[in-house]
């Protein structure tokens, strides 16, 4: 068999992949672990006719992408742009849209910074789009493309953003979110709801430094539109991509999962299956995250000793349970409509609050006060819960990887603790429960095969980012492993459902000799 | 000594289980630290222990050295994987001479590997390796564990070495072929006696357990007090000189070592070394394959090479040029002056033109007579063969000297 592309993992990024690889004259096969695509952005049942999606809101799918593939025509409908809504216990809610903050209590001056500093920070994300959506550039033996790149993103940070903007923006860019905030605002409130997003995912505080790019990474989002909670839960998306992905030619298989990329000289031959199938390809590439690729299935004996130590030295411990609960009736919050129970909540009153939250995540524990991301899908779409319930579907940190006393042990305990931070909002919410998941970053790794459980298959730090993603010698999509490719969140320029890895590595491939 | 019980900081020097000797035997006391063990430099004159080396018996403490223990189910595939030459095939009782690279292809270190009994090895090395070791063993089931300090040791070079060993109690080494090992009996108790060593000629390198360092000592000089042959402790300096004649170089002391380079371009791959022999590549995945590989698709811009140097003069840190007042094309490394060859001998690292060495070339050599400053011309000659490679060092059995 010659010239048969094989993707390994049908999550979102390994379908955009597939599905650009596909449309360039690239026969390939898509092999996908589980029964089912998408990986944690799938629709899954978690109770008898409750169902929900570990990712579930979206926020950063890129316009590129969905245009280049079609996902319209196959049935993408991002949904109605939500807010964030940040849950006061009072009742005194914030709510916090792209550019406008409104709430009780918010000063003039923190009414106007918020919008001026939302749209310096969507300046600061366009001025770096050069580099998102192409290869990071070497900086050492760079190819013409990667110096357009660099010479691109040097034009719109010293043009696009202008002098006094490009300085600000060096002088915040590797320091932590919550300085920034302190130099720019005065509620308390409204600070840990902008930090929320800058640590929500990651294995930091508001206090950590990098915590300004985790920050940019969510506003990203914002430049390509809306966030919105897709109706039938973030699985939707992946329908699209995947009706896309079979009209563009690509094979799919499920519960088709790989045990081993095969390599000979350097070079890939090919795949094995669990049970031993072998399936030759002359192109390999990869959605699964650089531990599981390289040390699982490629295995350190093919590899270059340093190479296999960088891989295993990335810094990807997920910090985030996923909970479901299955709820009778509309659950109450505290001050909010039914049409605001529609909106993304979060809960993290202040910077302390988040600081705190982290500080136990430092030492092995989960926070005894959490912050949490709140939605409940089944208002957008009924089918997502049998007549009279709901679902809550909440995101919760810190839930360190490496609980001290296990997830086994601590895993009621968690939901113990999340539900009484919920009962501050949401009072009476524990007895509409008729069923519940937890999904904790064991969990998530255990069923996604994501290493460490990690939401973007890696910490998005300053060292892990760009030319370093997953690590130098596999940054550009191509490994030392000829013919191997990386397409997943653990590639530039990380995780999300924005489909921009997938778009890049497939950029990579055709221009690195596929038809 | 344990290799925890070794780690006092407050210590300058440490001492190694031969010290009771080796500091009642010294004359002068010029002590050097190796690897943090007091050593010594010289321990009457340079001259009677370089011409021990090279007419009767000279022994030295190795116990220094640093020393791997490797063993596991995967020891021998994980060695493989971690140096460039093929030791797939390395039997129980041999020895071999390897270097091992980083990713890029560059060396770390050279140094060898003891196949003592089936699956179980011993690397020796220049240089602490344990992390390197440790982090090349992704992939493999196999143990790591230093025994630099759990094994003590001795060189026992020069051409009656073996007449002396044998004479000490040491059976069986008339069979001994280079690069083998056996495990013999010393006054009952145990010693492993490999014929390797750092001289280039007929030698020995003898390992045993510390609690027996004295006992294993006290045997090899109790052969010259018994009058039987001269045995004489050896120190760094002589070693220097003998180490250049047999045409061993040292990282560190002659090329950079690729984990402590920080400059661009400093590091060395095997076939910038010479050693190109050593690197095979139709063995499975090794580190540094790739690079190695694609380096070997371009010329070798610069090579370390072997230079006899003609004159009087040492050409003490010398650049090399083509010619009398030429281009520059390299620098000395290394030198001695070779008593027994009657010659300069030096290491040089010279540019190839395309890949090829040139075979001559001449170095400015700056000396001082009397304090006053002169500059005179030398020509060298680049020589392959070790500058002293005696018959009795291969040969099995060695003749009775």
């Amino acid at each position: 068999m010659t010239n048969q592309t094989v993707v390994i993992g049908g999550g979102h990024n390994g379908l955009v992949c597939a599905t650009y690889l596909a449309k360039a004259g690239h026969k390939v096969l898509l092999l996908e672990a589980r029964d089912q695509l998408g990986g944690p952005a799938s629709t899954t049942e978690f109770a008898e006719g409750f169902k929900s999606s570990v990712a579930h809101v979206l926020h950063s799918l890129n316009n590129k992408v969905a245009t280049d593939l079609q996902l319209g025509q196959a049935g993408l409908e991002r949904g109605e742009a939500v807010n964030t809504i940040a849950l006061s216990a009072d009742g005194n809610h914030l709510t916090l849209a792209k550019n406008v903050v409104s709430g009780n209590g918010l000063s003039e001056s923190d009414l106007a910074t918020y919008a001026n500093f939302k749209s310096d920070f969507q300046a600061y994300a366009k001025a770096l789009e050069p580099l998102t959506m192409n290869k990071p550039p070497r900086l050492k033996d760079m190819d013409t493309q990667d110096k357009f790149t660099l010479g691109k993103l040097g034009f719109k940070l010293r043009f696009g953003l202008g002098k006094d903007n490009m300085r600000e923006f060096l002088r915040v860019g590797g320091i932590n979110i919550y300085d920034v905030l302190k130099d720019s605002f005065e509620s308390e409130a409204l600070m840990g709801a902008i930090a929320f997003d800058a640590v929500m995912g990651h294995h930091m505080g508001p206090r950590t430094p990098n915590t300004v790019l985790s920050y940019l990474n969510h506003v990203r989002g914002e430049i390509y539109g809306d966030q919105s909670i897709p109706k039938g839960g973030m699985g939707q998306v992946v329908n699209a991509l995947e009706s896309a992905a079979k009209k563009a030619g690509v094979t799919i298989r499920t519960n088709a999962k790989v045990a081993k990329i095969k390599v000979e000289n350097s070079q890939v031959t090919g795949v094995q299956l669990e049970g031993g199938e072998q399936i030759a390809a002359t192109t390999v590439v990869s959605n699964a995250d650089a531990k599981q690729t390289f040390i699982n299935l490629v295995g350190g004996r093919q590899l270059d000793a340093m190479f296999s130590h960088r891989v295993k030295s990335v810094r990807a411990k997920g910090n985030v349970a996923k909970l479901h609960f299955a709820v009778k009736g509309l659950p109450k919050f505290t001050g909010l409509d039914e049409n605001q129970l529609c909106q993304r909540l979060i809960v993290c009153p202040s910077l302390r609050y988040a600081e705190h939250a982290f500080n136990a995540a430092k030492y092995g524990e989960f926070s005894k006060n959490p912050i949490l991301e709140i939605t409940i899908p089944s208002l957008k779409d009924a089918s997502m819960a049998p007549d009279g319930h709901h679902v809550v579907s909440i995101s919760a940190s810190f839930a360190p990887y490496q609980l001290k006393q296990g997830w086994q042990q601590g895993g009621d305990d968690f939901i113990a603790t999340v539900l009484s931070v919920l009962e501050q909002y949401a009072p009476g919410i524990s007895e509409q429960i008729v069923a519940k998941e937890m999904l904790s970053p064991v969990d998530i790794e255990q069923q996604y095969g994501t290493s460490g459980g990690h939401w973007h298959h890696g910490e998005i730090a300053l060292d892990q980012l760009f030319m370093m993603r997953p690590v130098y010698g596999a940054a550009q999509y191509d490994t030392p492993v000829d013919g191997l490719f990386l397409c997943g969140a653990t590639a530039h320029p990380g995780g999300g459902i924005t489909g921009i890895p997938g778009h890049n590595a497939a950029k990579r491939i055709l221009s690195m000799g596929g038809r | 000594m344990s290799a925890t019980q070794h780690l006092d900081f407050t210590q300058i020097y440490h001492h190694s289980p031969f010290h009771d000797r080796i500091e009642a035997i010294s004359q002068v006391k010029s002590w050097s630290a190796w690897n943090g063990v007091q050593t010594a430099r010289v321990f009457d004159t340079v001259a009677s222990e370089y011409f021990a080396a090279r007419s009767t018996t000279s022994v030295m403490d190795l116990t220094p050295m640093e020393k791997y223990r490797i063993t596991g189910p995967d020891a021998n595939e994980y060695l493989n994987h971690l140096v460039t030459r093929d030791v797939s095939k390395l039997k129980p009782g041999r020895v071999s001479y390897v270097v091992w690279c980083n990713d890029e292809g560059k060396v770390i270190d050279d140094g060898t590997i003891f196949h003592l009994r089936e699956g179980e090895y011993r690397l020796c090395a220049a240089h602490h390796q344990l992390d390197w070791l440790l982090l090349s063993a992704e992939g493999y089931d196999v143990e790591i564990e230093e025994e630099t300090f759990d094994i003590a040791a001795l060189s026992v070079q020069g051409p009656t070495s073996c007449s002396v060993l044998t004479a000490a109690g040491i059976d069986g080494l008339d069979s001994l072929k280079p690069f083998g090992l056996i495990h013999a009996n010393l006054n009952g108790f145990e010693v492993c006696v490999s014929r390797t060593g750092f001289t280039g000629d007929l030698g020995y390198e003898l390992w045993c357990d510390p609690e027996h360092a004295l006992a294993m000592w006290d045997a090899i000089f109790d052969v010259k007090a018994r009058g039987l042959y001269d045995v004489r402790p050896l120190g760094l300096e002589a070693l220097a000189m003998v180490r250049v004649e047999a045409g061993f170089i040292l990282p560190g002391d002659d090329f950079n070592p690729a984990d402590s380079t920080v400059r661009a371009g400093h590091d060395r791959s095997p076939f910038e070394l010479g050693l190109g022999w050593l690197v095979n590549f139709d063995k499975p995945y090794f580190t540094g394959k790739k690079a190695l590989l694609a380096e070997k698709q371009k010329p070798t811009a610069r090579q370390m090479v072997k230079l006899v140097v003609e004159g009087n003069k040492l050409p003490v840190d010398s650049f090399l040029f083509d010619r009398k007042n030429g281009k520059r094309v390299g620098t000395i490394k290394a030198y001695t002056w070779s008593p027994i060859l009657k010659a300069n001998l030096a290491f040089a690292e010279i540019d190839t033109k395309n890949g090829v060495v040139p075979q001559e070339v001449w170095a400015e050599i700056y000396y001082s007579k009397e304090l006053e400053w002169h500059s005179t011309w030398a020509k060298c000659s680049v020589t392959d063969k070790p500058f002293w490679n005696p018959e009795r060092k291969s040969m099995t059995p060695p003749s009775a000297f």
